[in-house]
């Protein structure tokens, strides 16, 4: 097993346990903190593509770590937003889930 | 082909439609307060000015305009294309972000005596935002910086679902925000996986080197799925009523008619620019069996909505399965493909204009009657002539009756699969209309009855008339001369069998 197939393996863990994460915690939190799981593993795969330098046969090929900088900053202020959010709705004295209070929804369920 | 590389006349139109608002944002911010306003409101006539100049040399020149970002040629540079569908959108947006920014005034301007306030700031420079991101999203020719465009516009359109603060709303921004970045982080995927696969993220680059191997099916099926997520087709609708709904008037009006059309107009671009050469037909089948559940559901769901904003916000879902039937109808480089394509983006311009004049009315009647409860309408058009004008001229064009551009759009659709053998996409595009009918109904009859009903406030003509004419633009879509579908045709891939 060369060092990129076990990285590309590890990236697809870390992709299949952020969704696992991300579909059935019913906590905010835990989604975000899954979402990032899911970022980690993306910038994972991203990284052995720079590694294989696919574009013209370079040993290392710089384009996909910038890709994977601005991915970074990209998902860290996602992070902060939905952080934001959480803080002010439990600072507003909710409690911090995603049901709806709205009863237009027929299924109930959460949805994600 | 060269041309696609390189800087072409007019190029420079492309970076100054993308720095008027990013130059707005930075001054807003810094300037704060009433100046917010001010700066929007100033770019907004000049925004709307770029967009017709570049609409004007796509259009004379009959192919793209091209600017090639500090004259590094793609694959190591970014280019930016104006082609004839960015054209078209970048019109479109300028004319409702513009609209809405005036429509919002009367509830953002910053109070008197008060040197700024936080709710106002933060709606004019998203609104600024939301523009900056639509126009690179429309004009960007490198997968990745389009990625990086999809999540300023999620950044932007979230607080705005939240401006108000109200709990329910946080919740439905927050939901909205999850499955956005879910949506986004799929896209990233299967941007990674083309990158590695082909080393090259612009467009008509990569549409060169694609073949039908396994690695392009499995990013084309990642970033289709985010992209659906983002779009909020069928059946991941979820975060979408609530989220539009609990908006304030001006802000759903651009969030329902602009914001899922950029991921939306992203789709069109992965399938029709990036992979025509892919043969998509089961794809492009499941496809337009999700956006026909998406009529339907959509509509039945508008039906039983209890507030009007809920029945508005269900009836974008609706609306918006109508364009993912683009997917069977246009594919490949059949006669009737063409025909699709005018008919796909008549149908985006329609439902942007009906879509913006009925919320601002929606905002208007809960302003006018305090409350938006559609049982507790009685006689209301009695005392809001104008309003309810507007809601039938743009429930006119959601059902698609002539004249008016949702009916130019149903028809051609129509047409379109007769014409192509597949007769079946007719039952759900008429079924929609009739259950359109059925909720615009909704809307019109109890308001157009005897009952006696009081105003909370009388609501301001300005607006009135600015929802009008929307609706008016909306209706005045069925009369688009054919100049229409050959802009759209410009800069348009013609679908190439791949090995």
């Amino acid at each position: 097993m060369t060092p990129s197939v076990i990285a590309g393996l590890l990236g697809a863990a870390l992709v299949g346990l952020g969704l696992y994460g991300l579909i059935l915690h019913p906590h905010p939190l835990r989604k975000l903190l899954a979402f990032n799981l899911i970022g980690s593993g993306v910038f994972l795969v991203f990284g052995i593509v720079a590694r294989r330098g696919a574009a013209a046969g370079l040993r290392f090929d710089p384009v996909p770590q910038a890709m994977i900088i601005t991915g970074i900053v990209v998902a860290f202020a996602a992070s902060a937003v939905a952080v934001a959010l959480i803080l002010r709705l439990s600072a507003v004295g909710r409690r911090v889930t995603l049901d709806p209070e709205v009863p237009t929804r027929p299924d109930g369920g959460d949805a994600k | 082909m060269t041309e696609l590389w390189t800087t072409t006349p007019g190029g420079y139109l492309i970076v100054l439609a993308i720095l008027l608002p990013l130059a707005g944002i930075i001054l807003s911010f810094t300037l704060g307060g009433r100046s917010a306003e001010r700066v929007a409101l100033g770019s907004t006539p000049f925004g709307l000015a770029l967009a017709c100049a570049i609409a004007l040399h796509v259009g004379r020149a009959g192919k793209p305009i091209v600017y090639v970002i500090g004259a590094l040629e793609p694959p190591l540079g970014i280019a930016l294309r104006a082609d004839g569908i960015s054209a078209i959108m970048l019109i479109t947006t300028a004319v409702i972000v513009t609209a809405a920014a005036l429509y919002a005034r009367a509830k953002f301007a910053t109070p008197d005596g008060i040197r700024e306030s936080r709710s106002s700031l933060i709606f004019w420079i998203m609104l600024q935002s939301i523009w900056a991101a639509l126009i690179i999203i429309f004009v960007s020719g490198d997968l990745f910086n389009l990625y990086v465009a999809l999540e300023l516009l999620t950044f932007a359109a979230v607080p705005l679902v939240c401006i108000d603060g109200r709990p329910e709303t946080l919740v439905a921004a927050l939901r909205y925000l999850l499955f956005a970045l879910f949506g986004s982080i799929c896209y990233l995927l299967g941007v990674a996986l083309l990158y590695g696969a082909h080393g090259t993220l612009d467009i008509p680059l990569l549409a060169q080197r694609v073949q039908s191997t396994p690695v392009v099916w499995t990013a084309a099926a990642l970033m289709t799925g985010g992209l659906l997520a983002k779009t909020a087709l069928f059946p991941l609708h979820l975060w979408l009523p609530p989220a539009h709904a609990n908006a304030p008037a001006a802000a759903s009006a651009v969030l329902s008619s602009l914001v899922v059309k950029g991921s939306f107009f992203l789709t069109l671009r992965l399938w029709f620019y990036v992979l025509p050469g892919l043969s998509a037909d089961q794809a492009a089948m499941v496809i337009g069996c999700l956006g026909s559940a998406a009529i339907i559901a959509g509509s039945v769901m508008a039906l039983r909505q209890a507030r009007l904003k809920l029945l508005i916000a269900y009836s974008t879902v609706a609306q918006i399965g109508y364009l993912f039937l683009v997917f069977p109808l246009a594919t490949g480089a059949q006669s009737w493909s063409a025909m699709s394509w005018s008919a796909c983006f008549m149908q985006i311009l329609a439902h942007a204009f009906a879509k913006a004049a009925m919320f601002f009315s929606a905002g208007l009647l809960a302003e006018a009657l305090g409350h938006d409860q559609i049982a507790r309408l009685g006689g209301a058009a009695r005392v809001l002539p104008l309003t309810f004008l507007t809601i039938a001229l743009s429930g006119l064009s959601l059902m698609g009756l002539p004249p008016s551009g949702g009916f130019s759009a149903k028809w051609l659709m129509l047409q379109a699969s007769i014409i192509s053998g597949q007769w079946f996409w007719t039952l759900p595009i008429l079924a929609g209309g009739l259950l359109a009918a059925g909720y615009v109904y909704r809307i019109l009859a109890p308001a157009l009855s005897d009952d006696r009903i009081s105003l909370k406030s009388s609501p301001k003509r300005s607006q009135e008339v600015l929802a009008l004419g929307l609706a008016m633009i909306a209706i005045a879509l069925g009369f688009m001369p054919q100049t229409f579908s050959d802009i759209l045709e410009i800069g348009r891939p013609i679908a190439a069998a791949l090995p």
